[in-house]
């Protein structure tokens, strides 16, 4: 199933993510996955994230897939060339996966092998194009394939991003490249996001609103130095360092389904990164009425 | 030694397609060694610029258009030319043109490709990088190269981890699409910003074994080659 069928019949289309572990352990993430049957509509998996080495996500998708989830395919442009991104491309086709966000990547020393060769062949808006191209029937060259893949393809965007001009450009960029739907970075600021739905009305492009579980104000703090665009408030920083350490998730739960209420109106999806959290989401969507 | 060689003219003439009135600037260093340069390079210029329809407001070589303050010296005697400019080309390699952009709040196009600086990067030493892709793309970011200061080589705009106009990879360093932001609003030129820039071609960056045999090269191994010819002649 695409996303973008959800979209066209005007569904609140709702995501979540999980992470691959680094090792062949699968069953952890098979357990946590199952806790989200029949609540969201699809699953992020994403692709080596924070530049650290571990499972691959083709192979988390196709695990989903045979279990009746519907994935989310990640891919960024940090470790393959175009050949390896259009050959992924087509093998996520016939591995039964539909749904692909296309992403630049962090940059390589972030992640546990700083040593090594970053590639970016192609940026998330080639890489976009490159999979529209397949998705006409050749590869980027021209070549006529034999069989071509049809995929709903996704793209991100940060709506705290200062200054916001540019930020809008790439998304043109990115719509004219190809992207059918938009997964923003997390948002805690209602006003902000406005702006930014504002700024994007003419792109025409389903817009999914990102939402990150707070674990807790130390948390808060560190993106509010450290990630691009996002910016907790100084009042859900409060109620965040004033909750006990049990209390956090109960906490964390109300913060992100307020926000979604107060942001539901402005968007067509909402896309959770629980961190780990996974076992919050049901709970999150609930609160938020959505299930 | 720095090999350049002239873009297709189709693609200089359409980078200046919005420009009337055109200010040419060539280096008098390798790049006239290159016969890109030069009084030569500047000839042919405005050759091609006038027959298709430009005016030149003015011109000058620079001894070598790496070097900030020769060029800021030079310009300073142009300042009513410039003035008249809706645009400055220039035939240098990378460094060169970086170094004109810094200087001056005109757009500011490259005439050549850089394909290979053999080991010299110019002879003034500033943070201007040229990585001799054979491609040049300054006239598009304003004068700043996304190869040389993009971590990730980017080239349709910043990426997610550009925060508040810093780099991802060092939290020190400006990122180079937020300074390309500024510098093309500065110019008026943020429309460069909404086409597609396709994929770099990397086989680009391999010199042509034909420019080795050029200059420095032809110094060094023609006049070897000769001897060896006669010598095989004679044998």
């Amino acid at each position: 199933m695409k996303l973008s069928d959800l979209f066209k019949k005007g569904k609140f289309v709702i995501t979540s993510e999980i992470g691959p572990p680094k090792g062949t352990n699968i069953q952890p993430l098979l357990e946590e996955v199952e806790l989200l049957r029949g609540k969201v509509d699809a699953i992020n998996v994403t692709d080596l994230q924070s530049s650290v080495m571990r499972l691959g996500s083709m192979a988390v998708c196709r695990l989903l897939k045979e279990r009746n989830f519907e994935p989310v395919f990640q891919m960024t442009c940090r470790d393959r060339n175009r050949l390896a991104l259009q050959s992924d491309l087509i093998s996520a086709y016939v591995l039964g996966i539909r749904n692909v966000l296309c992403l630049t990547g962090d940059y390589i020393t972030l992640g546990d092998h700083p040593q090594a060769k970053p590639v970016f062949d192609l940026d998330s808006v080639n890489l976009l194009k490159a999979a529209k191209t397949l998705m006409e029937g050749k590869d980027m060259v021209g070549n006529k394939l034999d069989g071509a893949p049809d995929f709903c393809l996704g793209a991100v965007a940060n709506p705290g991003a200062d200054p916001l001009e540019p930020q809008i450009m790439k998304m043109e960029l990115k719509v004219e490249a190809g992207a059918e739907f938009f997964q923003t970075q997390a948002v805690y600021d209602p006003k902000k996001f406005e702006n930014f739905i504002k700024a994007t009305e003419h792109l025409k492009v389903p817009i999914m609103v990102g939402i990150v579980l707070l674990k807790s104000a130390g948390m808060a703090r560190f993106m509010n130095a450290n990630v691009s665009g996002v910016f907790v408030p100084e009042n859900l920083i409060k109620i965040m360092a004033s909750a006990s350490k049990q209390d956090r998730p109960k906490k964390s739960v109300e913060i992100a389904a307020s926000l979604i209420k107060q942001l539901k109106g402005m968007c067509q999806g909402v896309h959770i990164m629980p961190l780990g959290w996974d076992r919050y989401v049901p709970d999150v969507l609930e609160k938020a009425g959505l299930i | 030694m720095l090999v350049s060689e002239r873009k297709p003219w189709g693609e200089i003439l359409n980078c200046l397609a919005q420009d009337e009135s055109v200010f040419i600037i060539a280096c008098g260093g390798c790049s006239e060694a290159c016969q890109t340069g030069g009084e030569k390079g500047i000839d042919e210029l405005s050759e091609k610029l006038i027959e298709n329809g430009k005016k030149i407001v003015g011109s000058f070589v620079v001894d070598f258009a790496c070097n900030k303050v020769l060029v800021a010296l030079k310009l300073n005697r142009y300042i009513a030319e410039l003035q008249k400019a809706d645009s400055v080309l220039v035939s240098s390699c990378g460094i060169g043109v970086q170094a004109v952009s810094s200087m001056i709040n005109l757009p500011v196009h490259p005439a050549d490709n850089t394909i290979y600086m053999g080991g010299f990067s110019g002879v003034w030493t500033g943070e201007e990088r040229c990585l001799q892709c054979g491609d040049c793309k300054l006239d598009i970011t304003g004068g700043i190269c996304p190869y040389a200061n993009c971590p990730k080589n980017l080239l349709n705009g910043a990426c997610g981890g550009s925060d508040k106009g810093k780099c991802e990879v060092d939290p020190e360093k400006d990122c180079a699409w937020a300074r390309i932001y500024e510098r093309l609003k500065e110019i008026g030129k943020l429309e460069n910003l909404k086409k597609i820039q396709s994929p770099r071609d990397w086989n680009l960056m391999q010199p042509p074994a034909v420019r080795k045999r050029s200059i420095f090269w032809a110094l060094e191994f023609e006049e070897e080659e000769k001897k060896e010819k006669e010598k095989m002649v004679r044998e």
